[in-house]
């Protein structure tokens, strides 16, 4: 029996997998930009908790590796959310709008 | 100057070039460049025609086109017979190449001048010389004048060629520009409802005939590999073909003739096609172009001449026709149309001479025949000219205001009709007639003999309505013309108004000097093929040996015999009036009108197409709307039916197909665990 204190690999695998279905849906079914934006950060978190948790209980033969993995998912989804959040402000100041439905110039 | 007999049909062409591109806004220059051209043709002519006639024979051939195997090759020499005459690669005919079973199929163009070619040429460019100078006054003032001349001359040009070309080949070619300028010369005043249709009805029923004759020569191409004349006649003699062949071959040619020469049942065209200006009828609608089916049959004579049934064919068609054309001939009331009923009649007369085999014979018509039609055209054209209306009921009395036109006009009437041994006509007919008895075909001889007595009436019946009797040009509304009388199809304009009254006068001098030219040979032509003549007369040589021309008293006789009955007929009804021509229609009910109606055959055709190939064509356009067009546009609008549902799941919208993307990912996902539990 498992002890509910303690936390086991299915604790973050559960974490991860919540966070990222939250991060997915927000992604997919919101029409705001920035919301969409924050949903796919949450989705990386998901993804780095899942990558924390497969660190600490089976790769013990390199055990920063994980860790180390999600350092650098962190940096690139910083990058990348200072990239969107400038596209966003400059889709914003020319269409006055940052829903999504909205901003249709390219569409066929 | 034999050898230079291809520059003859080259000045023509010249001179159409020079007024199309250069003189045609200077009107009399263009007129005198067309007589230029045909003049010099005429003066090569005659020394070409002296040499042959003294035994002097030229043939020239040169390669066309090469159809290679590999692909076709053009040899530089692409400009014709006539302008690259000169080139170097020209060879005689014996030296030809043998195309038949060679990997390479040359084709053959030339000329060659032999006794027919030399008749014709000096028929074709004296008639076609006197019919442009005297165009120059018939068309005085008219708008379309350069247009005229050119077409005029290119039709000399294609005329030409046609009688030198010295293969079937070369000679379809020019066979079809003469159709192409009597197409453009017929729709002259293509302003004219009337002139466009017969231009196109002339044009159509041509081709018609045209067909046969094409398929002829491709028959023959496929058994021979060569069309050059000489060559096929060699290979003849060898007996290198069944008669059957022959005679199928024959037959597809003859149609081509009977097309060109107005024979039935492709006669209908013709007197529609008197639409066009009257010297255009006198030259290419009596003297030559409807010739040309007399000429290509004498021309392949030997293929004829070998077929088993063809020559029977050729005897058949030509002899209706002459009784048969003769007959419309009678009670037309338009001078112009009458006379190209007789033009029909008379080139069966021709056909049935070779029939009988009497080429000889069939050809010495055909030269006499151009000088007096080509001499009654114009002569009609004159009065035409002065009367301003081509109906017979409006004219009379003419006599003694158109003295040259009313004496030439009577001179070549004699002729035509055969006036015994003064005229031209009555020689060559008589020695048809000579022919046809003698080869012992009776039924085909009593339809000539009495083709010449409907011939020797309607002729006169026209000359006296035309230039007898009082003057009925001064007050139509007089003359006694009732409803009834009306002939179908034919003109009935009245005489316009700037020539009434003492205004009718002779022709100016350009148009009279030609008619009197006429005169001349339409009477002499006739003693040089005459028993006169002796045994060097015409047909021998045509055929190249003396014939053994037997004079047969009883027929010359017969045949003078009818000549007078018709022209006395004639005299009584029309020129003393002692027998009323409306009691002998009124007697002759029936007959009178099944000949003003023209038997029907133009209301037959036109039914024809209007039933079946309308019907047909009806039928063709419903499958093509609903069946053709049904399956295109079935495609079309399933495709497009199809689209419209799939373009849905086309959103554009990124999200949507991330949807997509992650519901794939997991029903992936679903079906591997699944398959992993249930290992």
């Amino acid at each position: 029996m498992v002890d509910p204190t303690t936390l086991t690999l299915n604790h973050f695998l559960l974490l991860g997998a919540v966070l990222f279905a939250v991060g997915l849906y927000g992604a997919l079914a919101r029409r705001n930009a920035v919301i969409v934006l924050m949903s796919i950060e949450l989705m990386f978190n998901g993804v780095n908790v899942t990558l924390l948790g497969f660190s600490r209980y089976i790769a013990s033969s390199a055990p920063l590796l994980g860790q180390i993995f999600a350092i650098f998912i962190i940096t690139v989804a910083a990058a990348e959310a200072a990239v969107g959040l400038a596209i966003i402000i400059a889709v914003y100041r020319d269409r006055k709008t940052i829903q999504l439905d909205d901003i249709h110039l390219m569409k066929w | 100057m034999i050898q230079y007999a291809w520059l003859i049909p080259v000045l023509p062409l010249a001179a159409f070039a020079i007024i199309a591109f250069v003189t045609r806004p200077w009107r009399r220059v263009s007129g005198w460049v067309a007589v230029a051209g045909i003049l010099g043709a005429l003066a090569l002519a005659l020394p070409t025609f002296w040499e042959t006639l003294a035994g002097a024979r030229v043939e020239r051939t040169l390669d066309w086109l090469t159809l290679a195997t590999g692909g076709v090759g053009v040899s530089p020499s692409l400009a014709g017979a006539g302008g690259g005459a000169q080139d170097p690669a020209l060879h005689s005919a014996g030296a030809a190449q043998v195309a038949g079973g060679a990997q390479a199929l040359a084709l053959q163009v030339g000329f060659q001048v032999d006794p027919l070619t030399a008749v014709m040429l000096l028929v074709v460019t004296s008639v076609s010389f006197l019919v442009i100078f005297y165009s120059q006054g018939y068309m005085h003032g008219d708008p379309g004048y350069s247009r005229y001349f050119a077409f005029i001359s290119l039709f000399c040009m294609s005329m030409l060629g046609l009688v030198l070309a010295n293969s079937l080949l070369a000679l379809y070619i020019f066979w079809e520009l003469v159709g192409l300028c009597s197409y453009l010369l017929i729709g002259f005043y293509y302003q004219k409802p009337e002139a466009a249709a017969a231009a196109k009805k002339a044009f159509l029923v041509t081709r018609l005939g045209d067909f046969g004759l094409l398929a002829g020569i491709l028959l023959l191409w496929s058994r021979a590999g060569t069309l050059e004349f000489t060559r096929l006649e060699q290979m003849i003699s060898a007996g290198q073909f069944d008669p059957a062949f022959l005679s199928l071959v024959g037959v597809l040619i003859f149609c081509g003739a009977v097309g060109k020469s107005a024979q039935f049942p492709l006669h209908v065209w013709l007197p529609d096609a008197m639409e066009g200006p009257t010297p255009v009828s006198a030259l290419i609608h009596a003297a030559t172009m409807v010739a040309a089916g007399v000429y290509l049959v004498a021309r392949t004579f030997p293929i004829f001449e070998a077929g088993s049934y063809s020559l029977t064919v050729v005897m058949a068609v030509g002899a209706f026709t002459a009784i048969f054309a003769a007959s419309m001939a009678l009670v037309n009331n338009d001078i112009k149309r009458v006379m190209a009923y007789s033009t029909v009649s008379q080139l069966g007369y021709m056909f049935l001479a070779l029939g009988v085999g009497a080429r000889g014979a069939a050809v010495f018509h055909l030269m006499n025949h151009a000088f007096f039609k080509a001499l009654l055209f114009l002569a009609a054209g004159s009065v035409i000219h002065a009367l301003g209306s081509q109906d017979l009921r409006f004219m009379g009395g003419l006599r003694g205001r158109m003295k040259i036109t009313s004496t030439t006009m009577l001179i070549a009437a004699l002729s035509l009709s055969g006036f015994p041994l003064l005229t031209s006509g009555f020689w060559s007919k008589d020695e048809i007639l000579a022919a046809a008895y003698a080869k012992g075909e009776y039924l085909v001889f009593g339809v000539a003999l009495l083709t010449a007595f409907l011939t020797a009436f309607y002729m006169f019946r026209a000359w006296f309505l035309a230039f007898w009797g009082e003057p009925r040009w001064e007050s139509p509304q007089q003359s006694g013309i009732s409803a009834q009388q009306a002939v179908p199809g034919a003109q009935h304009s009245a005489p316009t108004t700037q020539h009434h009254g003492s205004g009718v006068h002779e022709s100016p001098w350009m148009m009279a000097a030609p008619l009197v030219i006429l005169a001349i040979p339409s009477i002499l032509s006739g003693f040089w093929g005459s028993p006169l003549a002796g045994g060097g007369g015409f047909a021998s040589f045509l055929e190249g040996q003396a014939e053994a021309t037997e004079l047969n008293v009883w027929v010359m006789a017969a045949s003078a015999l009818v000549a007078l009955g018709g022209i006395y007929l004639a005299w009584l009804m029309y020129g003393k009036r002692s027998l009323s021509p409306a009691r002998v229609s009124a007697a002759l009910w029936p007959v009178y009108q099944i000949l003003i109606h023209r038997y029907w055959v133009d209301e037959l055709y036109n039914g024809f197409v209007r039933i079946a190939v309308l019907g047909v064509a009806e039928g063709l356009r419903l499958f093509d709307v609903y069946v053709v067009d049904g399956a295109v546009n079935g495609v079309a609008s399933m495709t497009r039916a199809a689209s419209s549902t799939l373009r849905q799941f086309q959103t554009g919208r990124l999200q949507n197909y991330g949807w997509a993307m992650y519901a794939g990912a997991i029903a992936i996902a679903v079906v591997t665990i699944a398959a992993q539990m249930s290992r």
